[in-house]
């Protein structure tokens, strides 16, 4: 089976984050693989595992996010590529990302294509459906349980908490929900291994792909961290003095009624 | 000069790093109270292939080098120094003599369980009256029609009730009233072969520290481990990668109570405001960060030197004895930033510190290390 499992490289959100000069600053931000496309990696490995084949990991991305490829290939996926756009592309956004990717796989005659639910910095879960559009394959998201029979398909997917049973087929994209397995620590082998597996790094040209082709449809306007949390207050006196003195603040102070 | 870290070495570090904090660290009170012997844990650190690391990989090795070893010493002491030490005796006091000294045939039958975590690794040195000192061994080997006969005690000995087997040494000749040393691998199954677990230890109580007794225990002779009569220098050999080993440890103890301590100045409020903003406690912890920072470039300067095959061991008696020294300072410090909280065992910090003790008396005092690094110096 072709296993395609779309990566992304975010900064680690239970860090600190800080912004400066309306980006969000990368000095002293740790990265990591976004957490929900780790459970993609994993779900990759043991589709291949089962059923034989081969996992690639794609992202799309810059120099940096070779360390994240490398540690899913430390995982187990067989090889990796990286689509490097920091010479080409400035400001991209899902559109950019999407249109990239599926220039990568149309040609590549992908069986199964696995991405996390949501990135957690953009949190936007658009790039793996549009890919799916774009390559006009079926796609599932937020799955938590994927069972393949030749080229049947049974998922459940979580629904805001219930769970959807839905029947398919390959070739097929989904996107991963927390719950969907546990992902595996990288064996001591397959650090060790690694570095010898083949990475690819392509650039728009080997896509036959110009920048104007990849414009961002988006403009993003501004960044700025979430509004302190300040203390609680507790209201005192009459209960109907209360509740007219709340009805007040939220209306003039808290302006949402 | 280049300070980073290679990408597989950096790949570790995250690997055992989350590991630790998931699968060790919870655990590390409750088993410092129980003395219960860290299995599970290991049983996962096989299953990742880290039983093995710096081992070749016909031996069922990971094939990495010291620094990846420092790297995850460092990491499982700062979930919990029992399972740092451990680890740190299996490999370079258990594997490494049979790694560096042992037949093919020896590092196939002994080194490969080692590896895959099959037999945990351990080392038969110190005696009652003998362990830096090599002259007052009183452990006998006597060849007798092919065998070695061996008779003696020994003690203090990490690891030997989850051991396979273990290489012991044994004064196997007399030469000009001088003791003949050599190192022998002896199975812990071996008739009249007793090990005792029964120590009650200051810190690091989930470790396996025991005593060894053979009464007439026979091995052939083909078990001996490197040259006859080269044991000592064989031990000393092995001796300073282990210390390489207990450096690692100390960085990671003293970091773990480290991060404790300024976790906790930073959320105790005293007289209107947070310990931290104190000069005093500020002064603790800035410390604590310069000696860890110092400590830890000694022990990976240690460890690079062994993995270009220079001449190292000088730099390991220095970083463990600068590492053993300052983790015992900073454990103390974490414990005195928590005021009456650091003596309760809820917080940590006072088994950090238990814990610590032991890094500047095993394999060689703070003497002792003094001692090899006055000789490097030429004193």
């Amino acid at each position: 089976m072709n296993i395609y499992v779309l990566l992304k490289r975010t900064f680690d959100t239970e860090e600190k984050i800080t912004i400066s000069g309306g980006k969000i600053n990368e000095d002293g931000a740790e990265f990591i693989i976004n957490p929900y496309d780790e459970y993609a990696v994993e779900e990759a490995i043991q589709v291949r595992d089962a059923h034989g084949g081969e996992v690639t990991v794609i992202t799309v991305g810059g120099e940096d996010a070779e360390k994240q490829l490398r540690t899913a290939l430390a995982m187990g996926a067989d090889k990796a590529v990286l689509v490097n756009i920091e010479d080409d592309v400035e400001n991209g956004d899902q559109f950019t990302t999407s249109k990239i990717i599926s220039e990568y796989l149309k040609d590549k005659n992908a069986d199964l294509i696995i991405g996390g639910n949501v990135a957690i910095d953009g949190g936007s879960g658009q790039v793996a459906p549009r890919v799916a559009e774009l390559l006009n394959i079926p796609y599932v998201t937020t799955i938590t349980k994927l069972e393949i029979d030749g080229t049947n398909v049974k998922i459940v997917r979580d629904v805001e908490g219930d769970s959807e049973v839905i029947e398919t087929t390959l070739p097929l994209l989904v996107t991963a929900q927390q719950g969907l397995n546990e992902p595996r620590y990288p064996s001591l082998p397959g650090i060790m291994k690694a570095k010898k597996k083949p990475l690819d790094e392509l650039e728009l040209d080997d896509l036959d792909l110009e920048e104007d082709d990849v414009a961002a449809k988006t403009k993003t306007i501004e960044i700025f961290l979430p509004a302190q949390k300040e203390a609680g207050r507790i209201l005192n006196g009459d209960l109907s003095d209360q509740v007219k003195e709340l009805v007040q603040l939220l209306h003039t102070e808290a302006k949402v009624v | 000069m280049n300070f980073d870290l290679t990408s597989e070495q950096e790949m570790i570090r995250k690997m055992i790093r989350e590991f630790a904090d998931a699968e060790v660290a919870p655990g590390a009170y409750e088993r410092d109270k129980t003395k219960e012997f860290p299995i599970e844990p290991f049983r996962k650190l096989a299953e990742m292939g880290i039983m093995g690391l710096p081992f070749p990989e016909e031996y069922g090795g990971g094939g990495a080098d010291t620094v990846s070893f420092a790297i995850v010493v460092e990491e499982l002491s700062r979930a919990c120094g029992s399972t740092g030490i451990t680890y740190s005796a299996h490999i370079s006091l258990g594997g490494a003599p049979i790694n560096l000294f042992g037949t093919e045939e020896q590092k196939r039958e002994f080194l490969t369980p080692i590896c895959t975590g099959e037999s945990f690794g351990a080392f038969g040195l110190t005696e009652p009256n003998a362990g830096s000192d090599a002259g007052g061994t009183q452990t006998t080997a006597v060849e007798k029609d092919g065998q070695f006969v061996i008779n003696g005690s020994k003690c203090f000995i990490t690891n030997a009730s989850y051991a396979k087997h273990l290489a012991l040494t044994a004064i196997t000749d007399q030469k000009d009233g001088k003791k003949e040393i050599s190192a022998i691998i002896v199975p812990t199954d071996a008739k009249g072969f007793k090990i005792i677990d029964n120590y009650e230890k200051m810190g690091l109580n989930a470790s396996n520290t025991t005593e060894l007794v053979l009464e007439d225990v026979y091995v052939p002779t083909e078990n001996l481990l490197g040259k006859k009569g080269e044991g000592f220098k064989q031990f000393l050999i092995t001796l300073d990668g282990g210390r390489i080993g207990i450096g690692a440890m100390a960085v990671g103890i003293a970091q773990a109570a480290y991060e404790k301590a300024l976790q906790y100045a930073q959320e105790r409020k005293q007289f209107g405001r947070s310990l931290s903003q104190f000069q005093a406690i500020q002064f603790k912890l800035a410390d604590m960060a310069l000696k860890i920072e110092l400590a830890r470039t000694m022990v990976y300067k240690a460890a690079w030197l062994k993995d270009q095959g220079r001449k190292f061991s000088k730099e390991a008696s220095m970083c463990k004895l600068y590492a053993s020294e300052i983790c015992m300072e900073v454990t103390s410090q974490a414990v005195q930033i928590h005021g009456g909280y650091g003596y309760m065992k809820d917080y940590h910090v006072e088994r950090f510190m238990r814990d610590a003790k032991l890094l500047e008396i095993g394999e060689g005092t703070s003497e002792v290390q003094r001692m090899v690094i006055s000789r490097e110096i030429g004193c």
